[in-house]
């Protein structure tokens, strides 16, 4: 089909490009500039040379995985059963689940801190894994909408009403139904789930901050407000690895069940007439 | 091989009451379609007999056991769904061997049985190959092994054909068909296609409103209709009002023909008004020795369907349809022609509903 050149979709799909390329380009840049006089990666062999900076990069990565497992277990088994068994609360619980979008996280802490502070029955903030724990719950509660929408979306491309009960007129019980027919064709949505989730939590600011953690996000505030070159180079670093996990959620995401990785298949895979 | 038995079964949804004292008993191996419109109860029968729905009240037995508080999975029951159901992370062998894993059959008694199943489907080498590599006709097929494989007691086909092209539905039933004979499995079809449901069942079941209208086979359903729904919702029908003449000998005046009916009008009395239906094949073109009575008609529309030539005339006062066969030297009458039409009293069919 021959397709027509539009000028005006061509200048607005440039102004967009530059207006995301131009700063990110810059700041690139900037963070090679470390050595006077010449382009070098010091700013980045600095950053990834200092304990600081990998003590907080994994607390955050290990609170995130943590965050992702429990949300998993948390929201995979809610959405199933609000589909299956209660599909007049869906409205309920997708508003439920867009609520960490309208309530700032700073009210999420507040309300973690008095619910949780040294006053209360369950003090959790007291102790190191208390505080921690928060820290998890509050990762779960930001991440709620997308790995709820993601799920969801999962559910709905599968038809889980009617494969749930192919799995049962076939004697499994739910138990196995979930695991080995639910679970396994929600793998994409899970996985892009969890890379949101591990996206989101990675440089969170505000829980961790209030908290007093240990974190990634409150790391690179300080390191912002100490030094000039080395949170340009941070900044191009999150945005290499969300880019990446982009990559991977999408390649789970058009995955074929028998498609292997790194590997192009040879096999008869096309349609065959009845 | 198993006897299916269902005793006053009711089930309401809130204040709605879906299915009405369904009564029903299988023999062994017998094929029953339940047949009905949209919205007459038909697959919620099915779903309480597989165990997804609950009765209300009454009782489902399998081989003389009450299953009616059991979940499906403990009713050793196989079904095929409209939407195929495929586990789509599962190869075909593996979905066909799911039900052989979940009882604990060892592997190599399942992977025997597995490809006994995709021979009888006649897919023996497609066990390698996932759902979404193969055509509709295909994941129906697998699905239909699938079901088979852990030999259950009855088979549920929940609209099996619905979602295929015409040409692969009238192929698989007919598989279906024969498999099933094949195996002897106790089966109960669901469908809103009365031909698919005359062409492979031994009984039919006409559902209306919730309540089983008529129980009878393919051809006491068709020509012996007990209710004005069963022949209405069964082929096409010409219904007309007759004046009772002779109760007891069957006698009816149509237009001021006489008609002589051996269906007899129980309760009937002389003077009394009646209604009865006639098949389209039941009214002849043109006068006839053999047929009673003769009316005329005019010619409103003419069908031409190849072998068959389907008319629709004004006769006796009400629209009727009637069936001629196609011959090639004999053109069909013009529309607005006026024609004769035979008819005769032992084909017609009263109704009582």
């Amino acid at each position: 089909m021959n397709r027509k050149f539009r000028p005006g979709a061509v200048i607005i799909v440039t102004l967009a490009c530059l207006y995301f390329l131009v700063p990110l380009y810059a700041t690139f840049q900037f963070s090679l500039q470390m050595r006077r006089g010449e382009l070098s990666f010091d700013a980045y062999r600095s950053v990834l040379s200092s304990d600081v900076f990998l003590r907080a990069f994994t607390y955050s990565v290990v609170a995130s995985i943590a965050a992702i497992i429990v949300g998993v277990l948390l929201i995979a088994p809610t959405a199933y059963w609000v589909r299956l068994r209660l599909p007049k609360l869906r409205p309920l619980v997708e508003f439920l689940s867009f609520l960490p979008l309208i309530i700032p996280a700073v009210v999420l802490v507040f309300g973690q801190i008095r619910l949780f502070g040294s006053s209360s029955i369950l003090p959790l903030t007291t102790t190191e894994i208390g505080t921690n724990t928060l820290v998890v719950a509050g990762y779960v509660v930001i991440s709620l909408p997308y790995m709820y929408r993601a799920i969801d979306n999962g559910m709905a491309a599968i038809d889980i009403s009617t494969l749930t009960e192919a799995a049962e007129s076939l004697g499994a019980s739910r138990l196995r139904t979930i695991a080995t027919v639910i679970l396994p064709n929600l793998r994409s949505a899970i996985v892009s789930g969890a890379f949101l989730t591990f996206s989101i939590s990675l440089g969170e600011f505000v829980i961790a901050s209030l908290l007093n953690r240990p974190a990634f996000g409150p790391y690179l505030v300080q390191l912002g407000e100490d030094r000039a070159y080395e949170p340009a180079a941070l900044a191009i670093l999150s945005f290499a690895l969300t880019w990446v996990l982009m990559g991977v959620m999408q390649a789970f995401a058009l995955r074929k069940p028998n498609q292997r990785w790194l590997r192009r298949r040879t096999s008869a895979a096309g349609k065959s007439s009845t | 091989m198993s006897q299916l038995t269902l005793r006053s079964v009711f089930k309401s949804f809130g204040a709605t009451a879906v299915v009405r004292d369904f009564k029903l008993t299988m023999r062994d191996g017998e094929f029953l379609s339940l047949l009905g419109p949209s919205g007459c109860g038909k697959t919620t029968v099915l779903r309480m007999v597989a165990g997804f729905e609950s009765p209300s009240a009454g009782q489902i037995e399998i081989d003389g056991r009450d299953v009616t508080h059991l979940r499906p999975a403990q009713r050793n029951i196989g079904m095929m769904f409209q939407a195929y159901a495929l586990f789509p992370n599962m190869t075909v062998g593996e979905n066909v061997a799911f039900g052989l894993k979940v009882k604990g059959v060892g592997r190599d008694e399942r992977e025997a049985r597995v490809a006994d199943m995709l021979r009888l489907i006649g897919l023996p080498d497609l066990g390698a190959r996932y759902p979404f590599q193969l055509s509709g006709g295909q994941q129906q097929r697998v699905a239909l092994a699938r079901a088979l494989a852990p030999q259950p007691k009855v088979l549920l086909l929940d609209e099996p054909l619905s979602a295929l092209d015409a040409k692969v539905r009238v192929s698989l039933r007919t598989e279906i068909r024969q498999i099933q004979q094949e195996m002897g499995i106790t089966t109960i079809f669901v469908t809103h296609d009365q031909e698919e449901a005359m062409s492979i069942s031994d009984r039919i079941v006409v559902m209306n409103g919730g309540v089983a209208d008529q129980i009878g086979t393919p051809f006491e359903i068709y020509n012996r209709p007990t209710t004005r729904f069963v022949a209405n919702f069964v082929g096409t029908l010409n219904t007309f009002e007759v004046k009772v003449v002779d109760p007891a000998l069957g006698r009816v005046t149509l237009a001021d023909q006489p008609l002589t009916l051996s269906d007899r009008p129980l309760g009937a009395r002389a003077g009394d008004t009646l209604s009865i239906a006639l098949r389209p094949e039941a009214l002849r073109l043109g006068r006839s020795d053999a047929h009673e009575t003769t009316l005329p008609a005019r010619i409103d529309d003419v069908h031409f369907m190849g072998s068959v030539i389907r008319l629709r005339a004004m006769m006796a006062g009400v629209p009727v349809s009637l069936d001629t066969f196609n011959r090639p030297d004999v053109p069909p009458p013009v529309p607005g022609s006026m024609v004769e039409v035979s008819l005769s009293g032992h084909e017609a069919i009263v109704l009582n509903g």
